[in-house]
């Protein structure tokens, strides 16, 4: 039961990265139609960046608030990986709308391999430990088992709460949201009401690649390590998060992010921690086999 | 004479390397209601389409309010007052009645949004009734009015409107056809409609155009076209 219950925190804890990553998948497949391969870099991208932007505000600024330095990091990686997408959108996507189906993948495979080597070359292929940050624990006994909250997680799961919160709102109430639902059931119909749908697009990106990067700055406080290869699995985990949850739907990819990070938690704590990725593509492939549309893509009747 | 709101000079659009418009001319005029007749496949809608500039025009030019719009991107045009109800009526089928009607004020801000609401809930009370009910899961003749109020939401100086009494009770068509005229009537409001319905259409329409192949075959006054023996010949008998 303790140990149940430890794994349940752990679970929701990595789900909650995964669900943040799917987001800017399932965004923009909604919005395009394309696989954005080059995501998980992008994810990976912000955590350098979220690091960067740490050790640039504690050690030549000396901001010694921990708080205060956290939610500075968070808004750096926010703006800059926003930024670096909206570049890449740019450079490799929108030259390719209107090209034969695999372009944009194939250019988005390569700007992954682009991304990983970047980092790579840039910043060393050696893990970069990173300070730890939030290390205190919550210890309760449940069953004779010590089950450990830690100030990380519990500040990892509210903050993910948060910006979904704002997020929702976003998508939902303001006109940037509407203009982007829009854009995503009638293009053509979006730009004839005078949406700009290039720019709603390149926003899609942005909006994406900001959630990843507040994915990125909390897996570099939760592992306390970052690598250029770290962008694949995630990657792709919070990918298969998108699919099982139903691609296009926002609260498919948050949904099936919790499942695979559960679930991942689960196999690697009572079967095999070795095999512990081969759970969610598992998953991945029975969900593209059994069940293509996903937990919650596309339900309902509509006319057309 | 009013002035030239639209003015389409031999204009020539192609899908590929099919020719959809051969050379049209159009003139709009400040207040009038303006009718496109003419055969399936006659180029009605690309013709529509083409002034919103989704496809563009391959040669000729287009002005709007004196301004030349033939390469202004689509969602500029919009801006600048030409609102488009599209054949298929394009709803956005996952978004409430309300939304869709956001999504036609989008091009104007939020101003006077409650006020133009209501005033299409007046014009259209079934709207009303559906207000928070999916656009995709409308009646296609509740959605035939979303899609003209949503037109409408933007405070037009142009709205255009192709096919609008497609697949309508004759009730509705007639609905319809009023509130156009009466808009036309009480506010001035420009229109350019494209009808299969010929007979309602040259009867409300100031001037009308007929397009045959992707050209201007014939041109007059609305109630004179009616009076031609090839019109009623092609497009009235049988259709009244
Ligand atoms: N996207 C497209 N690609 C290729 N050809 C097209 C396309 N859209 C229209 N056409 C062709 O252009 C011609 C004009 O089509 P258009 O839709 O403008 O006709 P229409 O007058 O509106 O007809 P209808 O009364 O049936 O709506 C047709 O021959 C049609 O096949
Ligand atoms: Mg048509």
């Amino acid at each position: 039961m303790g140990n149940f219950l430890q794994q349940l925190i752990n679970g929701v804890t990595l789900g909650s990265i995964y669900g943040l990553i799917a987001i800017g998948y399932t965004m923009v497949f909604g919005i395009i139609g394309m696989v954005n391969f080059a995501h998980g870099d992008v994810f990976m991208l912000s955590a350098f960046i979220a690091l960067i932007f740490y050790l640039a505000l504690t050690q030549m600024f000396g901001v010694l608030s921990l708080p205060l330095a956290f939610i500075l990091v968070l808004l750096g990686a926010m703006v800059f990986t926003g930024l670096w997408n909206w570049a890449i959108e740019r450079v490799a996507y929108r030259p390719l709308r209107g090209s034969f189906r695999l372009a944009p993948l194939i250019s988005a495979i390569g700007m992954s391999i682009f991304l990983s080597n970047f980092v790579q070359v840039v910043q060393g292929p050696r893990n970069k430990p990173t300070p730890p940050l939030f290390t205190d624990l919550i210890k309760v006994e449940v069953g004779g088992y010590d089950v450990t909250l830690s100030y990380k997680q519990i500040m990892i799961v509210s903050v993910t709460a948060l910006l979904l919160a704002g997020f929702w709102f976003l998508v939902q109430k303001t006109s940037l949201g509407r203009a982007q639902r829009a854009c995503e059931q009638d293009r053509k119909m979006a730009a004839l009401l005078g949406v700009d749908v290039n720019r709603t697009i390149s926003m899609t990106f942005v909006i994406g690649a900001m959630l990843a990067a507040v994915a990125g700055t909390l897996y570099m406080v939760y592992y306390g390590v970052v690598n250029f290869a770290d962008g694949a699995a995630p990657g792709l985990k919070a990918f298969t998060a998108a699919v099982f949850g139903g691609i296009g739907s926002l609260q498919g990819a948050v949904i099936g992010g919790l499942i695979i990070g559960l679930v991942e938690v689960f196999f690697s704590a009572y079967f095999s921690s070795d095999y512990k990725d081969v759970a969610p593509y598992a998953i991945l492939i029975v969900t593209l086999i059994f069940m293509p549309s996903g937990l919650l893509g596309r339900p309902e009747v509509e006319k057309v | 004479m009013s002035a030239t709101l639209l003015a389409l000079r031999g204009v020539e659009t192609c899908y590929g390397n099919i020719i959809a418009l051969r050379g049209v001319d159009i003139d709009v005029n400040e207040g009038e209601i303006v009718a496109l007749i003419g055969a399936n496949g006659a180029g009605k809608s690309t013709l529509m389409m083409t002034i919103s500039g989704d496809p563009r025009a391959r040669r000729g030019s287009i002005t709007f309010a004196g301004r030349d719009i033939t390469k202004t991107p689509t969602h500029e045009i919009a801006r600048l007052g030409i609102a488009q109800s599209p054949e298929g009526r394009r709803i956005f089928a996952r978004m409430s009645v309300l939304e869709n009607l956001q999504m036609g004020a989008a091009v104007c801000g939020s101003g006077h949004f409650v006020e133009d609401v209501e005033r299409m809930f007046a014009i259209f009370p079934r709207l009303k009734e559906r207000a928070q009910q999916r656009g995709g899961t409308l009646s296609g003749g509740e959605q035939q009015m979303l899609a003209i109020a949503r037109a409408l939401m933007s405070r037009p100086r142009l709205l255009m409107l192709d096919e609008p009494s497609l697949g309508l009770a004759p009730l509705i068509v007639k609905l319809i056809f009023d509130v156009i005229a009466d808009l036309n009537k009480t506010q001035g409001l420009t229109v350019f409609l494209v009808e299969q319905n010929a007979h309602h259409a040259l009867r409300l329409a100031h001037r009308a155009y007929v397009l045959v192949n992707g050209a201007v075959a014939m041109q007059g006054a609305g109630r004179e076209l009616l009076e031609r023996p090839e019109i009623r010949a092609a497009y009235l008998e049988g259709g009244q």
